[in-house]
């Protein structure tokens, strides 16, 4: 479709029905002090002098790809396959809006679709929308669907404290005024076994992560038996790269299961785009909040796909709306779906157990240093914590003048451990650059 | 279009037949050609509950809308129709017998008075259709 732009009769004539001389009449309601305010541009430069300009300025910032990086906490150095660029900017999928129109959208819908299809058979859960904006705003959400199944009856909300600390404030952030008591997630030593004491009959929903914020992978079967005896929904925040390895949530017992899906084929970014993954069970459909495509045929028989379960949305239920979100990640949810696809089953199971087995490599050597400690007593996934003889930004400083980005600083989070690092290892890290992390702790002064 | 006369009606399209103390309400026929095909209805009541006239008793959603249905008159649940969990469509089907949506103990008779009888709701529909 071409761009037409108007024509200067075509101005002439749109000014005269509204009865405007000129253009500039219409800016008269913005003071003229401001109006116009003179932008003080430098002069103009050759796209040849300003690329120099931006080439210079960009590599102001050390980056991956020139510095071995262990810091994790929730976004993640992972390998991105090349093939996933080369289908995301295409144009039919790099400027495709919001596929209200079906019959000029079916590549979209499909994409979404298969995204949908493989977020459920990664999670083990039976129904999944077509994303969030990122894994916090999805947890958010699943607080929001478990109120809303006890038609607001139930108040309490429990909160794992080794959540990523980001989301449970997103998720404080999101249901502020709503009248919640958010509980459980006060002191990062309370395990999944002590989260069972606090269920009651007002808990609405347990929340964990798996694996938890701290690298723990633990056994919620537990939880999950104990929420549902007391009527409580019960969710599990993943690493969706973790369920490469790990048993899936659906698997023991979780009604509602949420992620961020940066770690599958999204880069870091500074922090975004991502993606929020949210997936439940068939029962809780019509609370779940989002965009939702379906599968059904045409006139002719033919398959094709649609938005569905549209009345779930604020657009038609209005106030009666579970969310006001109207909308996906569509173009991070095609990377996640092409990076699995692309992966597949053996290759994310590859990753995952080289991530995982590099990590306890590592730990193993850092365990083994001087006023350096290993603080996780179960297994871990590809994340563990370091007790460190320094503060974490000492380190973090020293390791910095070998290129290296050291570990996430706890202290940031949870008071009780000031002077631990959160360490992440993933597949892209090699032994020689573990070997260069443990030599350059080794100079670090220790009692 | 079916206008049972021994029904009374409400102008947001709900009827309500009374037996003695005990009542069934649900939408009219008008409601369902207005929604076109009913995918879910869900019942927001429960037995022993007490709602009054006007409370939202169900909502009902079609492929292009999502509508509560609220008492005729106020009363005391009794029991809400389980059928149509798993047969939505009967509401298109047979809106004033098989797709009852609630039944209940009359709080005040004197709430019936207020209602549109068959002829009166036929006029109201005729005039929102001109």
């Amino acid at each position: 479709m071409a761009y037409i732009p108007h024509t200067d009769t075509e101005r002439s004539e749109m000014l005269a029905t509204i009865g405007v001389k000129h253009i500039d009449e219409l800016y008269e309601a913005i003071p003229a002090e401001v109006r116009f305010p003179d932008l003080e541009l430098p002069e103009a430069v050759s796209e040849m002098e300003i690329m120099a300009e931006l080439q210079a300025l960009s590599e102001a910032n050390l980056d991956v790809s020139h510095a071995t990086s262990f810091l994790g906490a929730g976004a993640y150095n992972h390998y991105i396959p090349s093939m996933i660029d080369h289908i995301l900017r295409r144009n039919e999928f790099y400027t495709a809006y919001t596929p209200y129109q079906p019959e000029i959208s079916q590549g979209t819908l499909q994409a979404i679709f298969e995204y949908q299809s493989l977020m459920c058979q990664l999670t083990g859960m039976e129904v999944s929308n077509a994303s969030h904006y990122d894994g916090a705003t999805a947890l958010a959400e699943a607080v929001i669907l478990a109120l809303n199944q006890h038609r607001l009856k139930r108040k309490r909300v429990l909160l794992s404290a080794t959540i990523h600390p980001h989301a449970r404030e997103v998720v404080r952030t999101y249901t502020q005024g709503m009248g919640l008591d958010i509980v459980g997630d006060e002191d990062c030593n309370v395990g999944p076994d002590q989260l069972i004491g606090l269920i009651d009959e007002n808990t609405t929903l347990v929340a964990v992560q798996y694996p938890d914020f701290l690298g723990h992978i633990h056994d919620y079967t537990a939880v999950g038996e104990a929420a549902q005896e007391a009527g409580a929904l019960f969710c599990v925040v993943v690493n969706p790269f973790a369920l490469g390895m790990l048993k899936p949530p659906g698997e023991f017992g979780a009604d509602i299961v949420v992620g961020d899906g940066q770690p599958l084929g999204i880069p870091m970014s500074f922090g975004g785009p991502t993606v929020g993954i949210f997936t439940t069970k068939d029962k809780y459909v019509r609370k779940m909040a989002g965009r939702l495509v379906g599968e059904t045929v045409d006139k002719d028989g033919k398959r094709g796909f649609v938005l569905t379960l549209t009345p779930r949305e604020q657009h038609i239920r209005r106030d009666k709306a579970t969310s006001n979100i109207c909308t996906n990640q569509g173009l991070m949810a095609l990377a996640s779906a092409v990076y699995l696809s692309v992966m597949g089953k053996s290759g994310l199971r590859k990753a995952a157990e080289l991530a995982y087995h590099k990590a306890q490599y590592a730990a193993e050597r850092i365990d083994g240093l001087g006023g350096f400690s290993l603080w996780n007593e179960g297994p871990f996934f590809h994340e563990f914590v370091v007790k460190c003889p320094k503060p974490v930004s000492e380190i973090n400083a020293h390791l910095l003048e070998y290129d290296i980005l050291g570990g996430y600083d706890l202290g940031n989070d949870y008071p009780e451990l000031k002077d631990h690092m959160l360490i992440a290892v993933t597949e892209m890290i090699s032994k020689e650059e573990i070997e260069d992390l443990v030599a350059a702790l080794a100079e670090v002064d220790h009692d | 279009m079916d206008f049972p006369s021994d029904l009374k009606y409400t102008e947001s399209d709900e009827w309500i037949r009374v037996e003695g103390d005990s009542a069934t309400a649900g939408i009219t026929d008008y409601a369902q050609d207005q929604l076109s095909d009913v995918v879910y209805v869900e019942s927001l009541a429960e037995p022993d509950q007490d709602l009054a006239k006007g409370d939202p008793h169900s909502t009902v959603e079609s492929v292009k809308a999502a509508a509560d249905v609220y008492m005729p008159i106020g009363g005391q649940v009794t029991e809400v129709n389980e059928a149509l969990v798993d047969s939505p469509e009967l509401v298109n089907s047979d809106p004033y017998g098989a797709a009852w949506m609630v039944k209940f103990t009359v709080a005040d008779a004197s709430e019936l008075d207020g209602l549109l009888d068959a002829a009166a709701y036929q006029k109201h529909c005729e005039e929102r259709e001109s």
